[in-house]
């Protein structure tokens, strides 16, 4: 049984740790399969992804455009959520199925007019508007796991503190952020996760100055002579960092991607 | 929580999410549904005015559209049938105890925490490649001729990349269900005589129905929209599904109009889907 | 230490009325119990009276001031609440001072009063302990500890022993009642559990789907219940019922008896009845009897009395105890 496990579990994870192990070979040894740990190890690709695609600057995209849109979501979904899970209407479950609903627009039906939009006011390969753009596809994702983890507090210390006073901003910092925290921050994980691989829109509105690593990784796509230890260092270095922000959330990743009808 | 006050804060709280929302869903479809009836064409800005349902007859009796839809729905199915079976099975397995259960469990699941760009190329060119590829080699190993995957089997290299990165998904979300399985049924039914597969059968499945709904539903959500995988394995020309041609047609070939209607051909497909999951979620929705 | 007037207060949740037109006197500085079987409306009654729900009409009044638009906090009372509903990201110390820094005290006069309230309470060793570390009866007393610093005009307990065990339920009651006499303060207290109203209670108001079916003391309550559902709702075991020809002879519709006040004796008395099945608690026996002319009734004897199933006896009921109801269920007096 452990033996049958770990195979599969080595197998599903093989393409990730030759990418790894090829990034550190030299293009000669990249192409042997013989070869595979390489006789001459070198860490010369990575400077050389650096120098040529100017990695440090997509990644900072990546972050800003990843983090940012995140942040707005929560500060959009937060008092959404609060809202939905502690004073719910008779249209409260409505509105965040209508919500979800949103999700499941495909961009194709979007595509069209928001880059015409974007190419008519030059926002193209512009940090903001793409931000803006990634912050609007995810805010209905973020609202449905604040919502859900917002559902396990009782509404009883939110009146309690009502009761002892607490005006409304205190109610929310003082007794539901803090109570809410593991919650807010595994929405703030997988979103970013989320964020950082989109890979549609991303495509089409950036460009080089607000590109991210997902558009990074595609100016790899046509093949230059030997350059697999160079796509290899690449791609780890666009992956590292989200696989291992990943690992962390994994336990709350099925909620957050089954809007609670998963636990 | 009942209070005029309160409610009237709660409504005011939900509102800004809301109109953002309204208005990211409601002005590109209305722009969508414009630009399909118009002749629009960004190579022939002379060319203007209505075209009628010119627009979604050309889409559709484009040569490429039949191979697009066909594309589009084998891939959504052949994805789906691996990752709900592969994923049944892994998280059977993943559910008995193990030694490193935990380190197993996050290599399975890592395939989907990798960006669609770098999954495509990684396939495509260390394990794919007919000359260099890791899959050549194995196959020259045991004396075949190696396959050139992507010019012979375009459609299904990407439904194996697909399938890579959506298979832990499934079984991730099969294997939470599991463990959630309450253990004292699981003694009841063995108390009562049940042998693994009448358990498996009888207490287990019924109880994974609902899971793997979730799991068939979301994914073909994503997977009637998967793009990038296409786009830079640059197979859209052999094995481009729908989405592909709406960005062949609009962003290539800048037929705003017939991209448009094809546009809302896809969102009318999507919906058809988005129905029954939007229904399975509420049906199990508290408020 | 405050009086609580409620004026045909009305609260409906839709189409749904919960609250039917109820008018209360809450006497300053009485214990007052709302009891009541669950769906009664007690808990909404509590709750419009804190603040967290709004009325559909009438009006509150707190010491002759219109409160019905004020908002919880404004009301000046403070609320202990079933689940108890502490802070968990808080220590005790914080949960007890929470109150008085959202009323922007300083940190000494705050450090002052929760230490006082900690003394009183017996929580002096854990004031640093998160709740999620206590026991249920501390944690109880570091919700009533939240409530008594603020000095409150009133307190509302809203069942607030149900989730402890039999032995620490009888404790803590001590412990509240104690406080109320200490503190001399207003106190409104739910509970579906008519031994905690007759036990603590000055003053108990018996609801019934959204009405007010009696106020009064326990012993009013107990002697002189004003309708078939008070009089069926308080004391233990529940009171018999007989109608038919029996009431009739009493000119009643039905005439009800506690099991206490039937008498039995051997089989040669005027109602005769067989033992179906005895409860023996030690200090009493609850004997549960069929009889013929009567149906089941059950009978309350004092100490630990032989009562083999089946056993053939006879029943005396005291006449003097008998209470009449009309047809429609009130008493007759």
């Amino acid at each position: 049984m452990t033996l049958v496990a770990w195979t599969i579990g080595i197998l599903m994870f093989w393409p990730i740790l030759w990418t790894f192990l090829t990034s550190f070979k030299t293009e000669q040894d990249a192409v042997l399969m013989s070869q595979l740990f390489s006789t001459g190890w070198t860490f010369e690709n990575f400077g050389i992804v650096q120098e040529r695609s100017d990695y440090l600057r997509f990644a900072m995209n990546s972050v800003i455009i990843a983090f940012g849109s995140t942040l707005l979501c929560l500060l959009f979904a937060i008092p959404a959520a609060w809202s939905m899970a502690f004073s719910p209407s008779k249209r409260t479950k409505d509105t965040l199925l209508w919500m979800l609903s949103t999700k499941m627009m495909p961009p194709v039906g979007a595509l069209l007019p928001i880059y015409l939009i974007f190419k008519e006011y030059r926002l193209i390969d512009q940090h903001i508007p793409v931000l803006i753009i990634m912050f609007m596809l995810n805010l209905p994702l973020v609202v449905w796991m604040l919502f859900t983890y917002f559902k396990e507090i009782p509404v009883d210390i939110l009146e309690a503190a009502r009761m002892d006073g607490a005006g409304i901003w205190q109610e929310l910092s003082r007794v539901l952020a803090p109570m809410a925290l593991p919650g807010i921050a595994s929405t703030f994980l997988l979103n970013v996760i989320l964020a950082w691989n989109e890979a549609f829109w991303t495509l089409k509105l950036t460009d080089v100055h607000a590109a991210p690593l997902t558009v990074f990784i595609a100016s790899y796509s046509s093949p230059e002579g030997l350059f697999w230890a160079k796509l290899s260092a690449a791609s780890t270095m666009a992956i590292a960092p989200i696989l291992i922000l990943g690992w962390f959330s994994q336990t709350q990743l099925v909620r957050g991607l089954t809007f609670g009808a998963v636990k | 929580m009942a209070t005029r006050h309160s409610q009237g804060l709660a409504r005011l709280a939900v509102a800004p999410s809301v109109i953002i929302l309204f208005l990211w869903m409601i002005v590109p479809l209305v722009m969508t549904i414009y630009f399909s009836f118009l002749r629009y064409n960004l190579l022939n800005p002379d060319i203007g005015g209505w075209a009628g349902f010119s627009n979604y007859y050309y889409f559709i009796t484009d040569d490429s559209f039949p191979g697009a839809v066909l594309n589009t729905l084998l891939l959504v199915a052949s994805v789906i049938a691996v990752s709900v079976i592969g994923g049944l099975g892994l998280a059977l397995l993943m559910d008995q105890p193990f030694w490193g259960r935990g380190f197993v469990r996050l290599l399975v699941i890592s395939p989907f925490f990798i960006m669609p760009t770098v999954s495509a190329l990684v396939w495509k060119n260390l394990l794919m490649n007919p000359i260099y590829g890791l899959f050549a080699y194995l196959q020259e190993l045991v004396g075949l001729t190696p396959l050139d995957w992507f010019a012979k089997v375009p459609l299904l290299s990407v439904a194996i990349i697909a399938s890579w990165q959506w298979l832990p998904f499934a079984a991730l979300i099969i294997l939470t269900a599991l463990q959630s399985l309450d253990e004292e049924q699981k003694d009841a039914s063995a108390m009562d005589g049940a042998r693994f597969f009448s358990y498996f059968r009888y207490i287990m499945l019924p109880h994974l129905a609902r899971p793997i709904t979730v799991v068939i539903l979301i994914e073909t959500i994503f997977l009637l929209n998967i793009f990038a995988e296409i786009y830079v394995t640059s197979v859209g020309g052999l094995a481009g599904n729908l989405t592909y041609l709406v960005y062949f047609q609009g962003l290539l070939n800048f037929d705003i109009g017939e991209a448009s209607a094809g546009g809302l051909i896809a969102v009318v497909l999507a919906n058809l889907v988005s129905i029954f999951l939007v229904r399975v979620i509420g049906r199990n929705l508290e408020i | 230490m405050s009086r609580i007037e409620l004026n045909a207060v009305r609260k409906n949740f839709g189409t749904l009325s919960v609250i039917n037109g109820v008018d209360l006197d809450i006497y300053d500085g009485g214990f007052t119990v709302f009891v009541g079987p669950s769906g009664c409306g007690k808990s909404t009654l509590l709750r419009l009276i804190a603040g967290l729900e709004d009325l559909t009409s009438g009006h509150i009044l707190i010491d002759g001031r219109d409160v019905t638009e004020l908002g919880p906090a404004q009301r000046e009372l403070a609320m202990v609440f079933q689940s108890y509903a502490l802070y968990p990201h808080m220590s005790v110390r914080n949960n007890i001072g929470f109150p008085l820094k959202m009323a922007k005290q300083s940190e000494a006069v705050i450090d002052a009063k929760v230490r006082k309230a900690a003394e009183t309470l017996n929580l002096k060793d854990f004031l640093d302990r998160r709740p999620g570390q206590l026991s249920g009866g501390q944690r109880q007393r570091v919700a009533i500890g939240r409530a008594i610093v603020r000095e409150p005009k009133a307190f509302l307990f809203d069942e607030p022993l149900s989730n402890l065990d039999a032995a620490l339920r009888v404790q803590m009651r001590l412990e509240i009642m104690q406080l109320h006499k200490s503190l001399g303060a207003t106190m409104v207290y739910v509970t579906h559990d008519q031994v905690e109203a007759m036990t603590m209670a000055d003053r108990i108001v018996v609801l019934n789907q959204g009405r007010v079916e009696q106020v009064g003391s326990p012993l009013e309550l107990y002697d002189r219940p004003k309708t078939l559902f008070v009089a069926g709702f308080i004391g233990s075991p529940k009171m018999n019922f007989i109608s038919g020809a029996l009431a009739s002879k009493h000119g009643a519709a039905t005439i009800g008896i506690r099991p206490e006040h039937v008498q039995i004796g051997d089989a040669s008395g005027a109602i005769h009845a067989t033992i179906r099945i005895a409860e023996h608690l030690g200090s009493d026996t609850f004997i549960h009897v069929d009889s013929a002319d009567l149906g089941a009734m059950t009978v309350r004897a004092t100490g630990n009395i032989e009562a083999a199933p089946g056993t053939a006896l006879s029943l005396t009921l005291d006449p003097a105890r008998i209470h009449r109801f009309d047809a429609s269920g009130q008493a007759i007096f």
